[in-house]
């Protein structure tokens, strides 16, 4: 651009050399140079300014390499992790387990029964072939500085439709002083060891048969609970709960609180580092008002069974030891554990048989236990072997018939121990390929019946997202 | 008379335990912290370590004793960074204790004084055992304590202000030892400098970046899944063309495929302390670094 206006000017001057001009000429040549030095000027002054960043640029690379170098991690920010704020950064943690097996059994999985106990809660075997087990979602967060929460939805199919249960969706206390909490909503009771042990964690397939026939596999109700730990070196934990008892082994709620009750202690420690173990002691006091049957997946009549009204008080005492060399489970561990149980049952059974009812004085003692050993030998493989035996000493009385035949009464009441003692040995190996994934194959000789029943179980268990940290 | 002063004496007893009562009471994670707060605490703390040397700290059963430990803590110390995410909920849960809850003044996770290394760019499962915040085993570069040991004086003196005076003794005690460490471990292994190293399970980043160790194989084929037959074979046949100085292992992972590969590949195989207690040299944080040091320069070229 510069150069054309002075070719233009110097056409000018060869064209019209106009003497009366050549003045104006030089002058307007000075305003041209003066222009062109202050351009140059211009320039050299940005290439100066960009060297000298340039500069500074390179000085401050090394200076950060040197600080990497030096200090390297020694940044005393926090990492960007912490930084980043998206909307979903308070989500609480989802998990989705995905549960399924094979059944195959050798008596008729629709008849099953434990002689001298009413079937109740979930209690019954899975469907005959490829089922799908129950899918649970687990939703938890902490709420607050002062509240965690934790919700479990159950799915599972019932006689081709899915049924869905709110398993548990309760609140925990987090800042309660001196060692206390409250927990309430809807949850598993502490009672027992296994009891609130989702299924997913369990270490066989199925629950032991004190379980199933005392707390219709696990109890779960709506209610509170008040807990305590001990500030000592060696644990100790104590606890009372109160619930609605509209869930099996409670009956139909009359009260809105304290059908159920609770009370239990825990206590546990190690034994160097490759020891551990506890110890708990529980007792429940159920006032029952018509408990029936449950839906389980057995055979169960709708229109007839029996429906127990009185008191039903368990006392429950359970051991768990582990042991994993030097307290590193992943290679080798071992589990032994075990549950005793004994409850006392007074109060009448109110005996349906298409539209007739019989009523029954019923005075039960009840036991049973199960004792289980779990060793993973390497790592990803564990096998187990399990032994379960119950024994119901029923008396029963009839106070008015109802219509009925007192001899077919007393011989098809659930409370008819026949005396058989129901006993089951289990096998069980499973392989783990991580801690989200395990494929069980599982063995029962089961004499819950008086005939035994083989029963083989190929299961897998899947946990797909945050996988919550197991309780001991 | 004597009813009385064996009262008195019971009294005096009483009160002798409310002091030792008042020490603050420290629940580290691992043994590494709790050595950190032992040299900058001194008297005034009492640390208990959840976990020893041996274990391997991402997988631990969340055990009764440590629900009670914690139950009685005033300061909760670990490294966050998804290393103890399998237990420590459970325990903060189960201890009923407000004071150790995340975000309490009695909550410290030390992985966020410093920057992480290796954070993944895809977080998935089907990767192995992955930490989305980046690698947790953040104490084996003895640089990363010099900031950590700030924080944790810091903290000592919000928690127990009384004792301000002794915390900051200790923390200047401690921070003038370890720079004298660092200079003579510095020092002492230059001759590791680009050392090709072959690591179990990748523990060993930081102390990699620090030595200027260079890894070039990881006999796990993916973080936390074992070492596969397939997958140490194909090693052996990169270990043959590129041979590495040393294999290194965990004192809680199986000596087995490091012993394998170590005979076939003719390298030699290492047990190196990842913490405190991880060996009998290693007894204290300074011991740890030392060991390390003089095992590495034993196999260096």
């Amino acid at each position: 651009m510069m150069y054309l206006r002075q070719w233009a000017l110097g056409a000018l001057l060869v064209l019209f050399p106009v003497p009366a001009v050549t003045d104006e000429l030089q002058d307007i040549r000075q305003q041209i140079d003066a222009l062109q030095q202050e351009y140059e000027a211009r320039i050299r002054a940005l290439e100066e300014r960009l060297n000298t960043a340039e500069q500074e640029a390179a000085a401050a690379r090394s200076q950060a390499e040197e600080a990497e170098r030096t200090a390297a991690a020694v940044a005393a920010a926090p990492a960007p992790a912490a930084q980043q704020e998206k909307a979903n950064t308070f989500n609480p943690a989802v998990s989705l387990i995905l549960q399924g097996s094979l059944n195959s059994y050798s008596q008729d999985p629709e008849d099953y029964a434990l002689p001298g106990f009413q079937l109740g809660g979930e209690a019954g075997l899975p469907a005959e072939g490829l089922t799908l087990d129950e899918t649970e979602l687990v939703v938890s967060a902490t709420v607050d500085q002062l509240f965690y929460g934790r919700f479990t939805l159950g799915l599972h199919d019932d006689e081709g439709e899915t049924e869905v249960e709110v398993e548990e969706a309760f609140v925990d206390t987090l800042a309660m002083p001196a060692g206390t909490a409250l927990r309430f909503g809807r949850f598993y009771s502490d009672i027992g060891y296994l009891n609130r042990v989702h299924s997913h964690a369990w270490d066989f397939r199925d629950q032991p048969l004190v379980y199933r026939a005392m707390l219709g596999e696990q109890y779960t109700d709506d209610g509170l609970q008040f807990n305590w730990v001990a500030p000592t070196d060696i644990f100790l934990r104590l606890g009372g709960e109160a619930y609605r008892g509209s869930r099996f082994p409670g009956g139909e709620a009359s009260e809105t609180l304290g059908n159920v009750q609770t009370l239990f202690a825990k206590l546990g420690g190690d034994v160097g580092s490759s020891h551990s173990w506890q110890a708990g002691l529980s007792q429940m006091w159920v006032d029952s008002v018509d408990r029936s049957s449950g839906h389980g997946h057995g055979h169960e009549d709708e229109e007839g069974g029996d429906a127990f009204t009185g008191d039903s008080d368990l006392t429950i005492a359970d051991f768990v030891w582990k042991w994993s060399p030097n307290g590193n489970p992943t290679e080798r561990n071992l589990i032994l554990q075990g549950e005793y149980f004994y409850r006392r049952e007074d109060g009448t059974d109110m005996f349906t048989e298409e539209g007739d009812s019989a009523l029954l004085d019923y005075d039960g003692r009840q036991q049973g236990l199960y004792a289980q050993l779990v060793y993973q030998f390497m790592p990803r493989w564990r096998a187990g072997i399990r032994y379960d035996w119950l024994d119901a000493d029923n008396d029963l009385a009839i106070i008015d018939v109802g219509g009925l035949d007192p001899d077919e009464v007393l011989e098809e009441t659930a409370f008819n121990s026949d005396g058989h003692s129901p006993s089951r040995w289990s096998l069980m190996a499973d392989w783990s390929p991580s801690e989200f994934s395990r494929l069980r194959l599982q063995y029962n000789r089961d004499k819950s019946r008086p005939v035994a029943d083989n029963q083989w179980t190929l299961q897998y268990i899947m946990s797909l997202g945050a996988h919550g940290a197991h309780e001991f | 008379m004597k009813t009385r002063s064996g009262l008195l004496m019971g009294l005096c007893l009483l009160l002798a335990g409310q002091v030792v009562q008042a020490q603050v009471k420290v629940f580290a994670c691992e043994p590494e912290w709790a050595a950190l707060a032992g040299e900058i605490g001194g008297e005034q703390i009492k640390a208990y370590s959840a976990t020893t040397g041996l274990q391997d700290v991402h997988h631990i059963e969340a055990r009764p004793s440590l629900i009670a430990r914690l139950r009685q803590a005033d300061l909760l110390v670990c490294t966050g960074a998804g290393l103890e995410s399998g237990w420590l909920p459970v325990l903060q849960r189960r201890a009923n204790n407000p004071r150790v809850q995340t975000g309490s003044p009695g909550y410290m996770e030390m992985a966020s004084y410093v920057n992480l290394l290796d954070r993944p760019a895809l977080v998935d499962r089907a990767a192995g055992d992955v930490h989305a915040g980046g690698n947790p085993h953040i104490q084996l570069d003895p640089r990363n304590f010099i900031v950590i040991a700030k924080a944790l004086a810091q903290r000592f003196t919000e928690i127990d202000p009384q004792h301000t005076k002794d915390y900051e003794s200790g923390l200047a005690s401690f921070l003038e030892r370890w720079q004298a460490a660092l200079a003579r471990w510095d020092a002492q292994a230059q001759p590791l400098q680009g050392m090709p190293i072959v690591v179990h399970h990748s523990s060993w980043p930081y102390l990699s970046r620090w030595l200027g160790l260079q890894r070039v194989a990881t006999l796990e084929p993916k973080p936390g899944v074992p070492p596969s037959s397939a997958h140490l074979s194909k090693l052996l046949g990169q270990l043959q063309n590129n041979p590495a100085a040393v294999i290194i292992r965990s004192p809680y992972q199986s000596a087995r495929p490091a012993e394998w590969l170590s005979e076939r590949a003719e390298i030699p195989a290492m047990e190196l302390p990842s913490t405190v207690g991880g060996n009998d040299a290693a007894n204290d944080l300074f011991g740890l670094f030392d060991d390390i040091v003089q095992q590495l320069l034993s196999v260096a070229p």
